[in-house]
C-alpha cells in the first residue's frame, strides 16, 4: 500500500503536526509556497491532497496558490484552509478554491478528522487513518491491530501504547514520558507498568515480532527496528 | 490520554468489529469466587454506562439483607477477548468494580479493597509488585466421592513422554500468552499431577485479576480436554498440597526499594517489611489460607510454612529471600509462602501488604534468620481467633468484610466438626 503524502504550505508545526501523525499521512512541507519547490516535492504518484495554512502566511498569497493548485494540470487532491476567524469573510466567493477549511485555535482531532475525510471522499480508501508498519497494521478508526495478517486481542492501554508507539517510531521514550503521554493520569501501578504492558504487547505480538518493541536499556523503550536493538 | 469516553469507545467497537456476541463482567465474591454476569452486545451500552444492577445479598459475602441493592461496574481497562473457545464464540471478559447504588464504594468489594490498600502505599511514595507461583493438581474427574485420580504420575520437573497434562498445560501457557499474561515458566511439581504456573511480575491489581483469570483458563481449558484441574489445597493425602508462593517487592522513585547493603543485599525497607510479615503473619493467615483444607497443607514436614520465620533457603521457611542473579539486582525480592491458590488474590495481597508496611512504618526489627517468632495457626478455628483480635485486619479491610468473614467461616468450622472422620472410624472403632 503506499503512503499518503499530503502537501503542507508552509509549516507543519504543533496541532497540525499532530493531525498528520493520528492520521497516519506524512506531510510534505513547502515553506515557500512556490509551485517549483512543490513540484520537486511531489511524490512519484502524486499528493493525496494539500493543507494550506492561510493563517501563517498572507492570506492573498494563500489564496493565489490555491489557484494556482487549481488551475496545475495535475490535481493535489482536496485542499484543506486553515484560516483564523477574522479570515472568514474573506473566503466569500472564493468557495471554488478550497474543499474544506478550519478555523483556528487548531483542534487536533477537528483537523484529524477533516483531514482524513477529505482524502476519504477523494476515493483514497487507502486513508483509512492507519498506522503500517511492516508486518503490523493499526486501523484507528475500527480500533484494530494485526500483525502478519493476524488480528490481535488487544486491551485498551496496549492498544494505546502500541498506538503512541508505532506512531513515532525509532524514537525513544522513557517511561515516565510514556506513562503520562498514554496513560495521561496517576496510575499506582507506576513506570514498572510500562514494562509489564510492553511484555503484555510482546507477547500478543508474537516471538517472532516481539523485537519490533526495542527495549533501550537505562533509558526505556522505542518502535522500530532500526539501530540499537535489545530484546528483554 | 485514557478518558473513560475513549475507553467505552473502543470497547463497543472493537465488540462490533470482532464480532462478540457475549460480554462476561466477571466479579469476585468475598472468598474469592469468581463470579459473572453474560450481557449481549446490544445491553453493552447501558451496562458500560451505568453498571449492572443486582441484589447483592443473594451473593454470599456481598451484602447484608438491609442493603441489598448494589452495582457491578466494568473497568473498562480490562476488556480482553477470552481465545480459548471454539472460531466464532465472540465471547470477552470485562472486569467489575462493586459500588453502591449512589456510586460510592461497596465496602465488600475485594478489587476495592485492595485498591484503597495500594493507594496508600502509592501516598507514601510506593508500588507493590507481586508474582506468584500457582501450584494445581490436573485429576481425572472431580467426584467428591472418590479419592481424586492424578492423570500423570510424574513428579518434580520431570520430563515425560507428551502426555495428556503436559499437553493441556502447554495449551494453557499459549492461551495466557496470547492474552498478555507473562508466565515465566510452567513446570511439573512435585506430586503425581501436580503441576505449577509461575508468573511475570505485574502491579498487585492486575496479578489480582490475573489470578482469577488463570484460575478459570487452567480450569477451562482442563474441562474442554475432559479431566478437570482443581486449585484444592491439599487435595491427596500423603503428597505435597498447592500452594501459592507469592514473591514481593515495593518500589519507590521507579527504583526497587528492596535492594540495599543489608544481609542478602537486602535494604532497610525489605528487612522491616521482612519484620512485619513475620510479626503479623498468624493473623493474616485466615485470610491467605482460608478454607478447612488449606490447614492440610500447612504441616509440619512438608516444604509448606509452619512457624513464623524468615531464611534465605530453609525449605519450610514463611519468608524467603531469593538469591539474585548476576546483572539482575533489580529482581531483588523476597518470597511469602503461605498463602495457597484458592486464597482470594485481592485480600490476600492486599494483607500481606499492609503486614509488610506495618514493619517499615512502625521500624521493626529484623528477627534472627530461622528464629521461628510463633507458630502459624494450625487450623481454621485458630486462624479465624487470630483475625478476629487483629486490628491490622479491621482495619485493612474495613468491619463489613471482616464480620462477615468471620461468621462465614465459622460456620465453615462448625459444619467441619460435625463430621466424624475415616480416621476417627479407623483409629477408634476397633479399639474403643
Amino acid at each position: 500500500m503506499s503512503i499518503d503524502i499530503v502537501l503542507c504550505v508552509p509549516s507543519c508545526e504543533g496541532p497540525v503536526k499532530k493531525a498528520f501523525e493520528v492520521t497516519g499521512v506524512t506531510p510534505a512541507v513547502s515553506t515557500s509556497g512556490r509551485l517549483n519547490e512543490i513540484s520537486a516535492l511531489e511524490p512519484g504518484d502524486g499528493f493525496s491532497g494539500a493543507v494550506i495554512n492561510a493563517s501563517a502566511f498572507p492570506f492573498s498569497d494563500a489564496m493565489s496558490l490555491c489557484r494556482q493548485l487549481r488551475a496545475r494540470e495535475r490535481s493535489v487532491g482536496p485542499i484543506i484552509l486553515l484560516l483564523d476567524h477574522y479570515q472568514l469573510d474573506d473566503l466569500t466567493f472564493r468557495e471554488n478554491l478550497f474543499d474544506d477549511f478550519v478555523v483556528g485555535p487548531f483542534d487536533v482531532s477537528e483537523l484529524a478528522t477533516r483531514l482524513r475525510h477529505r482524502l476519504r471522499r477523494a476515493g483514497n480508501e487507502s486513508v483509512a487513518p492507519r498506522i503500517e508498519h511492516g508486518v503490523l497494521s493499526m486501523n484507528l478508526e475500527t480500533y484494530q491491530a494485526s500483525i502478519d495478517g493476524r488480528v490481535m486481542d488487544l486491551t485498551y492501554m496496549e492498544y494505546e501504547l502500541l498506538r503512541f508507539l508505532a506512531t513515532n517510531p525509532n524514537r525513544v521514550f522513557t517511561r515516565e514520558t510514556l506513562l503520562s503521554r498514554v496513560w495521561g493520569y496517576e496510575y499506582y501501578g507506576g513506570a514498572r507498568t510500562v514494562d509489564v504492558h510492553v511484555r503484555r504487547l510482546r507477547a500478543k505480538l508474537g516471538e517472532e515480532h516481539a523485537h519490533l518493541i526495542a527495549t533501550v536499556r537505562s533509558v526505556g523503550y522505542k518502535f522500530g527496528t532500526l539501530g540499537e536493538r535489545e530484546v528483554d | 490520554m485514557a478518558s473513560m469516553q475513549s475507553q467505552s469507545q473502543y470497547v463497543l467497537r472493537t465488540v462490533e468489529e470482532r464480532g462478540v456476541r457475549f460480554v462476561q463482567l466477571w466479579f469476585t465474591d468475598v472468598l474469592g469466587r469468581h463470579k459473572a454476569f453474560h450481557v449481549t452486545p446490544a445491553e453493552l451500552e447501558d451496562a458500560l454506562e451505568q453498571g449492572m444492577t443486582f441484589d447483592g445479598s443473594a451473593i454470599d459475602g456481598f451484602s447484608r439483607t438491609s442493603e441489598s441493592d448494589v452495582l457491578a461496574r466494568p473497568d473498562l481497562t480490562t476488556f480482553q477477548l477470552l481465545p480459548w473457545y471454539e472460531e466464532g464464540a465472540g465471547i470477552a471478559r470485562v472486569f467489575c468494580d462493586i459500588v453502591n447504588i449512589d456510586g460510592t464504594p461497596f465496602d465488600g468489594c475485594p478489587r476495592q479493597q485492595l485498591r484503597r490498600v495500594l493507594k496508600g502505599a502509592h501516598e507514601q511514595g510506593y508500588t507493590f509488585y507481586v508474582a506468584p507461583e500457582i501450584e494445581y493438581f490436573y485429576f481425572k474427574d472431580l467426584d467428591p466421592l472418590k479419592t481424586p485420580q492424578p492423570i500423570d504420575t510424574g513428579s518434580y520437573f520431570d520430563l515425560l513422554p507428551d502426555d495428556t497434562a503436559s499437553q493441556i498445560r502447554r495449551r494453557t501457557v499459549l492461551i495466557l500468552e496470547e492474552m498478555g499474561i507473562g508466565v515465566e515458566h510452567a513446570q511439573h511439581e512435585d506430586a503425581p499431577g501436580q503441576h505449577e504456573i509461575d508468573l511475570r511480575y505485574t502491579d498487585a491489581l492486575t496479578m489480582a485479576d490475573t489470578v482469577m483469570t488463570v484460575r478459570h483458563v487452567v480450569k477451562d481449558i482442563a474441562r474442554q480436554a475432559g479431566v478437570s484441574a482443581s486449585f484444592m489445597p491439599k487435595p491427596l493425602a500423603g503428597v505435597q498440597g498447592s500452594g501459592m508462593h507469592t514473591h514481593l517487592s515495593l518500589w519507590r522513585d521507579e527504583k526497587n526499594a528492596f535492594i540495599g547493603d543489608g544481609p542478602y543485599g537486602l535494604s532497610d525497607t525489605a528487612q522491616k517489611f521482612i519484620a512485619g510479615l513475620v510479626h503479623h503473619a498468624p493473623e493474616i493467615t485466615a485470610i491467605t489460607n482460608q478454607w478447612v483444607n488449606s490447614y492440610k497443607r500447612l504441616i509440619p514436614a512438608g516444604e509448606a510454612p509452619v512457624g513464623a520465620e524468615w531464611a534465605r533457603y530453609k525449605a519450610d521457611a514463611l519468608v524467603r529471600v531469593p538469591s539474585v542473579k548476576p546483572g539482575r539486582i533489580d529482581s531483588t525480592r523476597i518470597e511469602y509462602r503461605a498463602p495457597d491458590p484458592s486464597a482470594n488474590p485481592y485480600l490476600a495481597f492486599g494483607v500481606i501488604l499492609a503486614a509488610g508496611l506495618r514493619g517499615v512504618n512502625g521500624s521493626y526489627e529484623l528477627p534472627a534468620e530461622g528464629q521461628r517468632m510463633a507458630p502459624l495457626p494450625q487450623s481454621l478455628a485458630q486462624a479465624v481467633d487470630l483475625m478476629e483480635n487483629s486490628e491490622l485486619l479491621h482495619e485493612t479491610l474495613g468491619e463489613h468484610q471482616v464480620e462477615w468473614f468471620l461468621r462465614n467461616k465459622r460456620a465453615e468450622w462448625d459444619s467441619y466438626r460435625e463430621q466424624v472422620t475415616a480416621f476417627e472410624l479407623e483409629r477408634y472403632l476397633p479399639l474403643l
